[in-house]
């Protein structure tokens, strides 16, 4: 530590105000700079769909939309979130986004415990919007971040790849 | 677990990075896509006291054409490795890599640069880096340079950067019509870390090997290349003898870390089956 700046390390233990546009509303509040977006997310803004499971970026449960792409809330700062427009699985099911893919997992049972599932849709959206009718060698190899402990994979990969030909068949692949 | 606390400065430039990493006395981290660093800090493996976010300077973004060489800017994220046409075209062996590159969340937000800067033994890119002849851009506080990839990677997670000093860019030799590449890896599944891995960059003139670079990851403490086996590979054509002439020379340039889960014995005879593979496919113009 020779020579360090005092001035510029004496907010280490300070609050700092960020701002978001979160599930279509402008939000600000004040963060800690160590606190994970998953947990400004959960505690700060109430929005507990984003689930915190490993907080390592393995398991998949916390993926949100971070300007339209998803990303793991646990593996971000809230401060480096500042300005960026987000959305949670609490905004894409407001905005029927994602209605099929949840009704599709609901009749299959796609979901034991639910724990993973919000990550799940998150993932399984993002991958339908790049991708209108994949295999199922793709479904598997995009979900290979997304863990699930009640070995529910091969009723979500039926889901998934249920939505992609209903999509694709009402020629309205996204 | 979570990190301990930390000051944030988000940089707007490269000099006002390096300016505050050096005002915090080396006391500081660069964040760009976070997604090695975030887990070490939660861990806290690793605690500084500030934390530089790089994520918003623009002269590290941007892929383009300089001269011979195709500059990719820093912030590349790996996704953006996956589609970008510049790097299909010029560098595709990167783009080859690109989808073994951990799971599609983490290359959301994960940069080329960062990777190359972590220099993880068991990551792709950085040993692509070494079979493309790539060399690193580095910004400090005694200005830039340029460092070989051959010359970068020095030990376990220790490269050539020095405290302060902050990866701008790659630059890459342009891929070439004489030229081949060939890209693989093991593991038990997929998005894991492979248990061994290889890229591979031959020049050629018709079916004779000219020139050829393989370079090969999760093998040892440094992404590896192993100029033994190449230099068997040099003057010939890849038939079957040649192919396990080059696989048997392997033993001299590879000695995998024993492991509880993969014997050193292990892993080098997958690295021969990988090497195999992969000549094999080079063989057939691939």
């Amino acid at each position: 530590m020779n020579g360090s700046d005092e001035t510029l390390l004496d907010d280490v233990d300070e609050t700092v105000r960020v701002r978001f546009i979160v599930n279509g509303r402008k939000v600000a509040c004040e963060v800690a700079p160590r606190e994970t977006l998953v947990d400004c997310l959960r505690n700060a803004l109430e929005l507990t769909g984003t689930h915190a499971g490993c907080e390592m970026g393995a398991c998949g449960a916390c993926l949100v939309q971070l300007d339209g792409r998803a990303v793991h809330a646990c593996l971000m700062f809230a401060v480096q979130a500042d300005g960026a427009k987000i959305d949670t699985i609490e905004g894409l099911t407001e905005s029927g986004a994602i209605a099929d893919l949840q009704a599709e997992f609901h009749r299959r049972n796609a979901l034991q415990c639910g724990f993973c599932t919000p990550g799940m849709l998150v993932n399984a959206h993002e991958l339908l919007t790049q991708i209108a009718r994949p295999s199922r060698e793709e479904i598997r190899d995009a979900l290979s971040g997304n863990y699930c402990r009640c070995t529910g994979y091969e009723a979500i990969i039926d889901a998934i790849d249920a939505v992609a030909k209903a999509r694709s068949e009402e020629g309205g692949a996204t | 677990m979570k990190a301990r606390a930390f000051s944030y400065f988000r940089a707007a430039t490269i000099d006002q990075a390096l300016d505050a990493h050096a005002r915090a006395g080396d006391d500081a981290r660069f964040i760009a896509g976070g997604q090695s660093l975030v887990p070490a800090l939660s861990l806290r493996l690793q605690a500084p006291r500030l934390l530089i976010d790089i994520t918003h300077i623009d002269a590290l973004r941007g892929v383009r054409r300089e001269g011979s060489y195709l500059r990719i800017g820093a912030l590349t994220r790996h996704c953006e490795m996956l589609s970008e046409p510049l790097i299909a075209e010029f560098a595709p062996l990167l783009a080859a890599a690109a989808p073994f590159v951990a799971h599609p969340a983490i290359r959301n937000r994960g940069t080329f640069g960062g990777s190359v800067a972590l220099a993880d033994p068991a990551s792709e890119f950085p040993a692509m880096t070494l079979a493309i002849d790539a060399e690193i851009e580095i910004a400090g506080p005694a200005g830039h340079r340029r460092v070989k990839a051959d010359d970068f990677f020095i030990d376990l997670f220790e490269t050539a950067l020095q405290p302060g000093e902050l990866v701008t860019a790659i630059h890459v030799p342009l891929f070439r019509a004489d030229q081949r590449f060939a890209f693989d890896e093991l593991a038990r599944r997929r998005g894991d870390y492979a248990l061994v891995g290889c890229g591979i960059l031959a020049t050629c003139a018709g079916d004779r090997i000219d020139d050829i670079r393989i370079s090969f990851f999760s093998v040892g403490n440094t992404p590896t290349r192993v100029k033994g086996t190449e230099a068997t590979l040099i003057g010939a054509s890849l038939d079957p003898v040649r192919i396990a002439a080059a696989q048997a020379a392997l033993e001299g340039d590879l000695a995998p870390p024993d492991s509880d889960e993969v014997p050193p014995a292990m892993r080098l005879h997958l690295a021969r089956v990988l090497l195999g593979r992969l000549l094999g496919r080079l063989g057939e113009g691939a």
